[in-house]
């Protein structure tokens, strides 16, 4: 089968591979019908991930119809079109039990910290993921949700993960009527992240990055308030002034690893590794926010430790709130907003690429090029169904 | 505030009100009933999932090798067995699991393990008779089409720097034949000299 092949950073290509099997009794093989490119991705891309091995296939956001299913899958049938939450989940641990499906301890050999990932390295399980024509699904008859009739494949592949982890980080952060809400980072996330802060009942919502076009589509996609860090002096101050002084309510960091806005942390952490990664949003989110406020975390960060001012976390009397999102706690509410036309998520959809074409799809997304914001990739044999490809 | 819309909950019943000033956001406030949060409070159990019929799922069978973590005695039960540990970076790999994940060691090795695999997948491309191409694996062509000037400076850089480097190496390289002993040139380098 065509699948996505890493060769090192920056470095991918389409190259054949054999087909998954069947290597546990609850797994299933799915027919990939879209799969997107996540930012988080990006971190794997650009060789900042440990355990990124030569030879996987990436891609944890996907949608497929199912061909073949293990002898102990009950539920879900050949035939079905099913959207695939990223978190791979036992639906039975400690963990579980408790509807923290991202925190699974029984698909991950690999690390305690978290579950297992589709496509994620081998730090979150060694799975292979969607950018390729055909996934093994572990634990089909819990993971995976059959698509509504009334929802569009590409609405639900951004319920695998974008949408979840945006409306999840607005969850972390409690709002409650008439809350600042800052949200960090206008890639997918964040703007999931604004417009669903605006469904918890937020008064203000502002999305801070430094790339105006997507501050335009910020804007005209979460009807927010938009700022652009490059134009400040300091984010703590200016921040402040926009809220009588007081900070904001709720700060949303959508970025993580590979945050841009300050030298000492993009060296440290994104050039020599002595960082998880460039930490400034985070930093910003402690000293924007206001005493007593929440900082809600979905940024992907690396493993090892970060330099924030966790002082002032403290003596501001700060909750921290983060995780990956469990995203199937999410979906049944989740598809009711799009049911009722609160949201379409795949508006935020700006390229449409083959998966012959991977390599291409990765160095737009990664290089922010021709204004893009999300990127689906389409199999061969699913281009076809829905809307044309254009790159 | 004045009341201009409602947005209904999932029963049906009338949602919050909106304040007039929010009454052009579609769906402002349809879950500013915590009861309408899928997550609040953080956790619930028993959880809201159908289909789980094991109580512990039984145990994959190991067809590839799969390293774990020193935090936990064994593999978990159900596991990932794309490109499992080889060549260098491999034993690089099984060394750094002998440090837990709470050891920047274990990290360190990971990353550096990262790197040597990526030389080794050059080597394992040669050896197939595949050179890879690494301009288009770069995305090669989206740069072109839409960052041309940019491409066509690193293009520029890029050629300048091989030329100089070939140049360079060619000096060097015809500096240390004529410095030989006479029995070491070959019949080209005499010539060349004449």
């Amino acid at each position: 089968m065509l699948a996505m092949n890493y060769r090192g950073p920056y470095r991918v290509r389409a190259a054949q591979k054999p087909e998954p099997e069947i290597e546990h009794p609850y797994d299933a093989i799915v027919r990939v019908t879209r799969s997107c490119i996540c930012g988080s991705d990006l971190h794997l891309y650009h060789g900042l991930v440990p355990d990124t091995r030569v030879g996987m296939t990436f891609g944890h956001e996907f949608t497929g119809i199912v061909e073949e299913v293990g002898s102990g899958v009950k539920k879900l049938k050949p035939g079905d079109h099913v959207l695939v939450p990223f978190n791979i989940f036992c639906g039975s641990c400690f963990f579980c039990q408790r509807e923290l499906y991202s925190n699974c301890h029984n698909t991950n050999p690999e690390a305690t910290a978290v579950g297992g990932i589709y496509g994620y390295g081998h730090i979150t399980g060694g799975y292979d993921g969607g950018q390729a024509e055909y996934v093994r699904v572990p634990f089909a008859d819990i993971g995976p949700t059959v698509i509504p009739a009334d929802i569009d494949v590409d609405d639900a592949v951004l319920l695998t993960d974008a949408y979840p982890t945006g409306y999840q980080a607005a969850e972390m952060g409690e709002i409650e009527q008439g809350d600042t809400v800052v949200v960090f980072g206008a890639g997918p996330v964040g703007l999931f992240a604004a417009k669903s802060a605006w469904l918890l009942g937020a008064g203000r919502v502002i999305v801070v990055d430094h790339i105006d076009y997507r501050l335009e589509f910020a804007h005209r996609f979460a009807q927010c308030e938009t700022l652009n860090f490059k134009d400040v002096d300091d984010m703590a101050v200016h921040i402040k002034k926009m809220t009588d002084g007081l900070g904001a309510d709720v700060c949303i960091d959508a970025v993580g690893a590979e945050a841009a806005g300050n030298f000492a942390h993009r060296l440290t952490g994104v050039k020599l590794k002595l960082q998880g990664g460039s930490a400034i949003v985070l930093h910003w989110c402690i000293n924007s926010v206001r005493k007593g406020g929440v900082v809600s975390i979905v940024g992907v960060y690396g493993p090892t430790f970060n330099a924030i001012p966790i002082g002032n976390a403290v003596n501001k009397g700060l909750t921290l709130r983060m995780n990956q999102a469990s995203v199937k706690r999410h979906l049944p509410r989740l598809i009711e907003h799009i049911q009722a036309g609160r949201i379409k998520p795949s508006d935020v959809i700006t390229h449409r690429v083959p998966l012959e074409e991977v390599s291409d799809a990765y160095h737009l997304f990664s290089s922010k090029l021709d204004n893009c914001i999300k990127t689906v990739l389409v199999p061969p044999r699913a281009a076809s169904m829905g809307a044309t490809i254009a790159a | 505030m004045d009341t201009v819309i409602r947005n209904p909950l999932p029963g049906g019943e009338p949602g919050p009100q909106i304040p007039p000033q929010y009454a052009h956001i579609q769906g402002w406030g349809a879950d500013l009933d915590h009861a309408n949060r899928p997550a609040y409070p953080r956790e619930r159990t028993p959880p809201r999932l159908e289909g789980v019929h094991w109580h512990e799922p039984e145990q994959q069978a190991q067809t590839v090798e799969i390293l774990h973590s020193n935090e936990r005695p064994g593999i978990t039960p159900v596991f990932g067995t794309s490109s499992p540990p080889s060549g260098l970076s491999g034993a690089i790999r099984r060394f750094a699991f002998k440090f837990s994940e709470n050891d920047v060691r274990h990290w360190m090795l990971l990353l550096f393990a990262d790197r040597v695999n990526m030389v080794e997948g050059i080597g394992q491309d040669l050896a197939r008779g595949h050179i890879p191409n690494v301009f288009a694996e770069m995305g090669g062509k989206a740069e072109f089409k839409y960052n041309r000037k940019a491409a066509i400076e690193k293009t520029v850089v890029a050629g300048a720097v091989v030329g100089l480097a070939v140049l360079l190496l060619m000096h060097a390289r015809s500096r240390r034949r004529q410095q030989l002993p006479l029995q070491h040139q070959t019949m080209r380098d005499l010539l060349h000299r004449r």
